[in-house]
């Protein structure tokens, strides 16, 4: 690997010095995907053809990158790593796509996620389970495992792709990378495969806090086919990377940190949260003000059944299209109920299909009140509660998950309430739309963990500022998987 | 014995718009199927909807008219059914904040004045269209995302006059509003209509039943009387228990109502908020802006004709059934006309005319200006009132100023006296030419036309001077 380990703004310089030509870092690019396809089955589509185009001021032009499968591409072969779209070719490009087009970006690969975003680890997608590029025995999380895993990798500098509980920002802490949920809406959804629409964010993975501000900064803006889009040309988020924080206030949750308020505790969970607190104490040290607050733990608790109820609830709505008489793999059948339950029985994947159960009841006349409105009404008091922090701090700083990458196999354990608090929290920056980014934030065992800042909507300048100034006091940035086995 | 019955509608109309009210798509018709569609109108992953202002503008006036309450704020909900006209297995409609409530509208039934209380009006899209042939079924999804108001009336209609009555109201309304051509011929209306009886003066309403998907009035009509007759005759029979709560059609070619499901059957919608389309605030100054564009309605200006320009109940409802009719009017008095002499020429003669060649008035050349000018010179006696007609058509016809045909020059002679005067010359000087024709030559009429032509130097009213000739030759 020559090139592809390198950060956006090395690579931008040596192209435009001519140390290095876009046909290099394509052919390098490709090799690498096809070998990391290999070991880590991270790709739906590998781009053999793909051309190099010319370099210009654009710190993207040239430059590789990755495309979950979940953003339609222009006749280039969009799945959403599902079998219901197995052969689907979109006729239109995603507007974030267009965007990084017309900046001269060069998508070289498709790659693999959970089934239309729906899961957390990365092995329902059609093509088979991703694995994790530090540890083939693990899994990345997900959704966004594909580009997680190849980005860790060093297939290119950065991967794009779609956060709706924690798809971008989980398996960027278990790849050891950075993962960047902007405000909702800030980058348009059109053209995106919908999970679940309000909670849905286009995003991106990369090595660093810089190179997701330079991605974002040109998959952002205002989209007329998008209604929930927004206009934020007033903000410029490389631009707006000085790290200069000491004057910044962050707190975290002692409910979702402090080891002694764990009912139940294991080896891995205290490793992470003291790696995590002795990460806060450095932040301190060097003139951040990081403080405590607590919140009401049965608030907490009720985290991953408000997202549950309210994803799967849209899910099965978002995913009704998904019939397989216009598109898709025509069912068999007598009549078209038969024809369309033949489309998706075969096409989607047994958690999917368990997903849509969950969604179908709770949003039944008689279900309505007591599950999908309760539901609405718990996003709200979280949402408030986050947004009532935001008043005194610029961000909340919280550690991502439980620990480290999970095992692909015989981790079935059932966690406690107060450790899926701390497995799903991250689902509170969709619920608000909130901007949330990860970064790494150390090992354990050889394995990467991550932290996470989140911080008020359309605050995204400011959040990416102060994980950009935390990122420089610590010595996990541009960090390419290595593999620990 | 009778029983009362009260029936409740659900009228469907669809508008008028240059795209689809939540896609770029064009809302026209076409002959074509499948070729007015952009990608979200057959649901293709990933696309969004994008409301469309102009239908919520004209959704917002249709409340107004309706006197509803106007909701604060704009919001969608989804109606989730799997049906292959349904591309993506929802309908986005508005179930939970309808864009008008609590409305009330006083309209004409017969010679009575009938007050309707509207429970609401809301803003939807349409479904495909799909026709069912031998062993396939075909989709179209021109129609598919096609604007459609909806609006729902509380039970308070006692017959099928009265229900018709206000769908005839309403499509008037909807024409004067140039909201929608309210075309029930093109499939632009479509009604539900839910009916029930109960003794009179009984407290508590029977048991509700409705019909679906009705495409006509006429047929609207049929139905409710089919329904009250069927239901009353069960009661007297004492089995009224029979009428279940359900959901029936109306089969046109029996004139029955047929059971379709009951309400034990009926889908359950799973509706939610539409998160793809933001919360809209309706704002007080947009409102005034919309209030402004309501013009004045069927029932105001005919009231208006009546009290003003002494018109009869019978002319005012002619000149006010349509609107551009009515504007017409307007204009002719505007410009100076009597209005009952502008309403005698519109009523008789201009309705007759777009009638005969199946026209709209706003297809025809004749302006305000030109009718006037023809009846001005007609009341000047430049022109006998038989040629003000003639000139009418005449403009109508060849397109061409009025004037063109009232010159003294140009003006056709169909005046019979002088033309009867010139033809008995005529005979007088062709004896052998009569005799002739008497005695079977039929083919010299053309003789005696071409001499009248040749005396008037063609100005003769052909018509006119074919009528004497055959008179005076024929006797």
């Amino acid at each position: 690997m020559k090139y592809m380990n390198k950060s956006i703004l090395e690579l931008h310089e040596m192209l435009k010095n001519g140390d290095v030509t876009s046909q290099e870092l394509v052919e390098e690019s490709l090799i690498l995907s096809k070998e990391v396809k290999k070991t880590c089955n991270a790709f739906v589509t590998i781009l053999e053809d793909v051309k190099p185009v010319e370099v210009t001021d654009n710190f993207l032009s040239s430059i590789p990158y990755g495309v979950k499968d979940m953003y339609s591409t222009k006749d280039i072969l969009t799945t959403g790593s599902s079998n219901t779209l197995k052969d689907y070719v979109p006729f239109f490009n995603a507007t974030a796509i267009e965007h990084l087009n017309d900046a001269g970006a060069i998508m070289v690969n498709k790659t693999a996620c959970d089934e239309f975003g729906m899961g957390g680890s990365g092995t329902t997608c059609h093509t088979g389970t991703v694995l994790n590029p530090w540890d083939t025995t693990r899994m990345c999380a997900g959704s966004s495992s594909g580009s997680a895993a190849a980005v860790a990798a060093g297939v290119y500098p950065y991967a794009l792709g779609t956060d709706t509980g924690d798809s971008i920002r989980k398996p960027a802490a278990y790849c050891g990378i950075v993962g960047y949920k902007p405000t909702y809406g800030m980058i348009s959804r059109y053209g995106v495969f919908p999970f679940a629409s309000s909670l849905d964010t286009c995003g991106v993975l990369a090595r660093s806090v810089m190179d997701s501000a330079i991605v974002v900064d040109v998959m952002k803006g205002k989209d007329p086919k998008d209604m929930t889009s927004w206009d934020s040309k007033n903000i410029h988020l490389f631009q707006a990377l000085d790290g200069k924080i000491t004057s910044k206030k962050l707190c975290y949750i002692k409910e979702l940190c402090d080891i002694d308020s764990f009912e139940q505790t294991n080896d891995e969970l205290k490793k992470h949260l003291d790696n995590f607190m002795k990460k806060i104490e450095f932040i301190r040290q060097n003139g951040v003000v990081v403080e405590e607050v607590s919140v009401d733990q049965t608030l907490l608790n009720a985290i991953a059944s408000t997202y549950i109820i309210l994803s799967c609830a849209e899910a099965t709505s978002n995913m009704s299209n998904l019939t397989g008489l216009s598109f898709g793999p025509r069912g068999e059948g007598e009549n078209y109920i038969d024809l369309i339950k033949d489309h998706r029985t075969k096409g989607f994947s047994s958690l999917i299909k368990r997903r849509f159960v969950i969604g179908s009841y709770v949003l039944q006349r008689e279900n309505q009140e007591r599950y999908f409105k309760n539901a609405q009404r718990v996003r709200r008091l979280l949402v408030n509660t986050w947004k009532e922090l935001f008043q005194t701090y610029d961000a909340i700083i919280l550690p991502v998950g439980t620990g480290v990458a999970k095992p692909l196999e015989g981790s079935k354990d059932i966690l406690s309430l107060d450790m899926m608090a701390l497995e799903e929290h991250l689902q509170v920056g969709n619920f608000g739309g909130f901007p949330s980014i990860t970064i790494p934030s150390g090992f354990i065992d050889g394995l990467p963990v991550g932290l996470n800042i989140t911080g008020n909507c359309y605050d995204d300048e400011n959040v990416l500022n102060i994980a950009y100034g935390i990122e420089s006091f610590m010595d996990y940035k541009n960090q390419i998987a290595k593999e620990v086995k | 014995m009778e029983y009362q019955a009260v029936i409740g509608l659900e009228m469907h109309c669809e508008l008028k718009s240059n795209s689809k009210v939540f896609s770029g798509g064009k809302n026209s018709y076409s002959e074509l199927p499948n070729s007015l569609v952009s990608p979200i109108d057959m649901a293709f992953p990933g696309t969004l909807p994008v409301l469309n202002k102009k239908c919520v503008k004209d959704a917002i006036k249709m409340a107004m008219v309706l006197n509803c309450e106007i909701s604060e704020f704009l919001m969608f909900d989804r109606k989730n059914y799997y049906y292959p006209d349904l591309p993506k297995g929802y309908q986005t409609t508005q179930f939970t904040n309808p864009v008008g409530t609590n409305g009330r509208i006083e309209i004409e039934c017969g010679d009575k004045i009938i007050p309707v209380q509207i429970h609401d009006i809301h803003l939807e899209e349409d479904s495909a269209s799909m026709d069912h042939l031998y062993n396939t079924s075909v989709i179209d999804y021109n129609r598919a995302g096609v604007p459609l108001l909806e609006l729902v009336t509380e039970p308070c209609f006692h017959s099928a006059e009265e229900a018709v009555a206000f769908l005839e109201h309403m499509k008037s309304i909807y024409q004067y509003c140039n909201i929608s051509e309210a075309d029930t011929k093109k499939g632009q209306v479509r009604c539900d209509v839910n009916v029930s009886i109960m003794e009179p003066n009984a407290k508590e309403l029977g048991t509700r039943v409705e019909m679906k998907n009705i495409n006509s009035f006429g047929n609207v009509f049929d139905a409710i009387n089919y329904e009250i007759k069927r239901q009353s005759e069960l009661k007297d029979k004492g089995r009224y228990h029979e009428v279940e709560q359900e959901t029936r059609r109306f089969d046109e070619e029996t004139g029955t109502t047929i059971r379709m499901r009951s309400k034990a059957d009926a889908i359950d919608y799973k509706y939610f908020v539409e998160p793809n389309i933001p919360k809209y605030k309706i704002t007080d100054s947009w409102l005034e802006e919309i209030k402004k564009e309501i013009p004045r309605l069927r029932m105001e200006r005919k009231q208006d004709y009546i009290t003003n320009y002494g018109l009869s109940n019978y002319d005012a409802t002619i000149l006010v059934k349509e609107k551009e009719i009515s504007d017409y009017f307007e204009e002719c008095v505007r410009l100076g006309m009597d209005a009952k002499e502008a309403c005698n020429w519109i009523n008789v003669q201009v309705i007759a005319y777009l009638n005969k060649n199946d026209l709209k008035l706003g297809d025809v050349y004749l302006t305000p200006e030109m009718l006037k000018y023809i009846i001005d010179q007609k009341n000047k006696g430049v022109i006998s009132s038989k040629q003000a007609k003639e000139v009418f058509l005449q403009v109508l016809e060849e397109e061409k100023e009025p004037n063109h045909f009232i010159s003294l020059e140009n003006a056709q002679i169909s005046d019979t006296s002088e033309l009867e005067k010139l033809i008995d010359e005529i005979i007088g000087y062709s004896e052998v030419q009569v005799e002739q024709y008497r005695s079977g030559k039929d083919r010299l009429f053309d003789y005696f036309v071409g001499q009248v032509m040749k005396n008037t130097k063609g100005k003769a009213n052909p018509v006119v001077t074919k009528e004497i000739l055959h008179q005076k030759l024929d006797q």
